[in-house]
């Protein structure tokens, strides 16, 4: 009794301190420590709050982690090759990556979109853009896949993409450098100003199937665009995007572009140039694109190469766009909750200039221009303007906003987020972040209703974050706990490649909806076999195709002989199991190409050329069943013009001598 | 003593627990165990949603049809027709061992099956493969019931 009062007694010594450091966060630093690691932990086989899709960068993929727990889930290419899944190896899956140019296996995926209807999240699709070879990526939130990848023609690189509006009836496709175009494009680089041109594409976006096709193209005068938002509420049918290098300089930009004390912000009026468009205005002019698509039944993507493009040019069809001064070098260009305030962030500049809708529409009511630009009228600076944010800090980038009213800037130089409220303009807090953040992301921070809580920093610096892995770094970011008045550095969590701009989405608009099986009866990809009973080889001209069927744990057909030299052998693999986490894997000896992995229900198809006389084995690369390591077989390749007939099955054992 | 002791910890647990994220939806769907678990008084019928099935003489035609078909897809990789075991048992005389509930319930509810069924469970001893979730209705088991029964030579 005495050791059990004692333990007693010692259990709530440990309760009240407990309770003295749990309850009262302020003060000692531990208590801070212990507080930030409770709030981002989430326990074994609990879920997280948030699924964050973030942009890969130069790995051209999206990642996707877990908030507040900073957990990768799942690395998902898109405009790169991934061999772990056989993502631009697989006949299936290389059309995705055509293009004008032919099949481009690499690209720079910058922002990502994901969809809202009347202005908030909605989990159908994500979007995404290639900043090199001008495309955007439509991932389907179901089953996280890269569905369709639109390019972009008259385009020099897209950067200021894929922004969305308000009921994802659009996504935008701003061109990062302005380029010749049309006809004429053989010409001196120093003819920037005469013959280098910008456009801006407006993707129509299926409000049922997410399908996408070019809306139209405006024509702009040459400079750089950069970022861009759509209005939304008082601002729907409105479009806001950042330009530089309005200097308009082909050389030496970092000098050359930075001349001038403003550049522009440009107000597109989109519903403006769709009144064009029904009255027939618009001239189609011949381009070539590649429109690529995954059949979810077949399993398959196709790629369709498309020949003309609606454009309109704003100097000759008025009133769709016009230009705000913006100091100095604008690069963020994000539009509030509300709608009616549009935050520009001049890289160089030492203030945030933050626009008001309603002060532009009566601008170009009053025409109250200081004069054109390339044909373009020019709103007054003064007469746009809310107002500014005062010494905010250095170098800002991008903002995002909460949902009472704050907005939360980057500043790249100052290395630090800074939280200031949109209609006061008064600067509320700041944190340091490690080092040099780039975007950052509040859960819904671009929607109409952001669901606030955290603000996460993209770092482009990692230094000394974590244990070094020589000169190569990853990538940091940092999770700051938003919810009370000043912000709270949770945790620092490492991503892959170099994300750019990334959102988060409440997991409940996401998870219940994910695919986890395609349905075999469902399955009409040519080649499919539904069912041991229709595994075969079938041999035509030079080209073998191998039906094969994998289930735990063997593969149907496992000895396979008749393949020659100079064969090209096509191995369909069907994957007949019907249960969630059960892809099957399947790799061949010597194949100069990737595995494939195939998800149940999926059929995938791998391409070899055997290049030696002899037997290959081939076997499934994705650990499966206690009998993993015996789901396994050998193709036997003959001598060209050797006469050993097409034979294959599972199961059979022959005591033949040698034939 | 006791009661302080809760008190104790019920005012840690409310006064200081942070806000925490609200895990509302235990996203992948479990099966709910209430009708499950009524029917392990009688362990031949087996586990799952399938508590009487009734047989007819003569064989529903349609049905064997739609379980062929099935079996073909589903089933053929690891069952054969035979009282031969390759991944999984023979299907051979299946409907003279087991009870058709049984059965109907091995291909619908596996993973309660395997994890409480303790003829299941020998089965999975056997062949040390648990038998893999092929997404089927009760009315496809019952399909490929109705096929068992004809393979086992009923008419």
């Amino acid at each position: 009794m005495k050791t059990v009062m004692k333990s007693v007694v010692l259990l709530l010594g440990v309760a009240s301190a407990f309770m003295f450091y749990g309850c009262k966060p302020k003060g000692p630093q531990s208590a801070i420590v212990g507080d930030a690691a409770s709030k981002v932990y989430v326990a074994p086989g609990k879920y997280d709050e948030f699924y964050n899709i973030v942009s890969g960068g130069f790995n051209g993929q999206m990642g996707i982690y877990g908030i507040p727990s900073g957990r990768l889930f799942k690395i998902l290419p898109v405009f790169s090759v991934f061999p772990e899944s056989g993502y631009g190896y697989s006949e299936e899956t290389k059309p995705m990556l055509n293009t004008s140019h032919g099949f481009v296996p690499w690209d720079d995926l910058h922002h990502i979109a994901l969809s809202v209807t009347k202005g908030e999240h909605d989990g159908r699709w994500a979007f995404g853009n290639a900043n090199n070879t001008p495309r955007v990526a439509r991932i389907n939130l179901k089953t996280f896949k890269t569905e369709e990848i639109l390019e972009l023609p008259n385009s020099g690189g897209n950067h200021s993409s894929p922004f969305i509006t308000e009921n994802s009836e659009y996504i935008v496709a701003g061109t990062r450098f302005s380029v010749p175009v049309g006809d004429k494009r053989d010409v001196p680089i120093s003819t920037y100003k005469e013959n280098f041109k910008g456009t801006i594409s407006f993707i129509k976006i299926d409000p049922i199937t997410g399908r996408m096709n070019i809306g139209f193209q405006l024509k702009t005068p040459g400079v750089n665009f950069d970022l861009s938002r759509a209005g939304k509420g008082p601002s729907h049918g409105w479009f806001f995007f950042s330009c530089y290098n309005t200097e308009q300089a082909y050389t030496l930009l970092e000098v050359n572009a930075t001349q001038k004390d403003k550049d522009f912000i440009m107000a597109v009026n989109w519903k403006k140039a769709e009144e064009y468009i029904a009255q027939g205005k618009g001239e189609k002019v011949k381009a070539k694109y590649a429109h690529n698509l995954l059949d979810e039944s077949t399993h398959m993507a196709t790629s369709e190469m498309m020949t003309e493009v609606l454009q309109l040019d704003p100097t000759i069809l008025k009133d769709i766009i016009y230009f705000i001064p913006c100091p100095k070098s604008p690069h963020g260009c994000d539009t509030d909750p509300t709608g009616e305030f549009i935050v520009a962030s001049g890289k160089l500049a030492a203030i945030i200039p933050v626009f008001s809708f309603t002060k532009i529409q009566a601008a170009i009511a009053a025409k109250d221009f200081e004069g054109e630009f390339a044909g373009i009228p020019v709103i007054k600076y003064e007469s746009a303007l809310h107002g500014e944010v005062k010494k905010p800090g250095l170098g800002p980038l991008h903002t995002e906003f909460d949902e009472k009213g704050n907005a939360y800037t980057s500043f790249f130089v100052s290395s630090e987020i800074v939280k200031w409220n949109v209609k006061s303009l008064e600067v509320l807090d700041r944190v340091p972040t490690y080092y040099s953040i780039g975007h950052l992301c509040v859960p819904g921070g671009p929607t109409s209703k952001p669901h606030g809580k955290y603000v996460i920093a993209y770092n482009k610096i990692t230094k000394d974050r974590y244990l070094p892995t020589g000169p190569e770094l990853t990538q940091s970011a940092q999770l700051y706990d938003i919810s009370g008045d000043k912000m709270q550095l949770l945790l620092d969590f490492p991503t892959t490649g170099e994300p750019h701009y990334a959102e988060a989405i409440p997991a409940s608009l996401i998870a219940p909806n994910s695919t986890k099986i395609f349905k075999i009866e469902e399955n009409n990809h040519p080649y499919v076999a539904k069912g041991e009973k229709e595994a075969k080889v079938v041999r035509k001209g030079n080209e073998v195709h191998v039906y094969m069927t994998a289930i735990r744990s063997h593969l149907v057909p496992d000895n396979i002989e008749g393949i020659k030299l100079g064969d090209v052998v096509y191995f369909h693999v069907t994957n007949l199991e019907q249960d969630w986490d059960v892809p099957h894997g399947f790799a061949v000896k010597g194949a100069a190409n990737a595995e494939i992995l195939i998800m149940p229900g999926e059929t995938q198809t791998l391409k070899w050329i055997p290049d030696e006389v002899g037997v290959s084995p081939f076997y499934c690369t994705d650990f499966c069943s206690a009998l993993h390591q015996e789901m396994q077989g050998y193709a036997r390749v003959s001598p060209a013009g050797s006469n050993v007939p097409i034979k294959f099955g599972t199961g059979v054992v022959e005591e033949t001598g040698s034939k | 003593m006791k009661y302080l002791l809760t008190i104790t910890f019920a005012t840690l647990l409310f006064s200081c627990a942070p806000d925490k994220p609200k895990n509302k939806e235990e996203f992948p769907e479990q099966p709910s165990t209430s009708a499950v678990e009524d029917v392990i008084s009688n362990p031949t019928k087996g586990l799952g949603a399938v508590k009487t099935v009734t047989l007819k003489t003569p064989l529903e035609l349609d049905r064997v049809g739609r379980g062929l078909a099935i079996y073909e897809m589903k089933c053929s990789a690891c069952h054969k027709l035979t009282d031969q075991r390759v991944v999984g048992p023979g299907w051979k005389d299946i409907t003279k061992r087991r009870q058709p509930e049984w059965v109907m319930n091995m291909i619908t509810n596996i993973d309660m099956m395997l994890e409480k069924d303790p003829e299941a469970q020998k089965l999975l001893e056997l062949c040390l493969m648990r038998m893999p979730n092929q997404n089927m209705s009760i009315g496809d088991a019952r399909d490929v019931l109705e096929f068992m029964r004809q393979n086992d030579g009923e008419k």
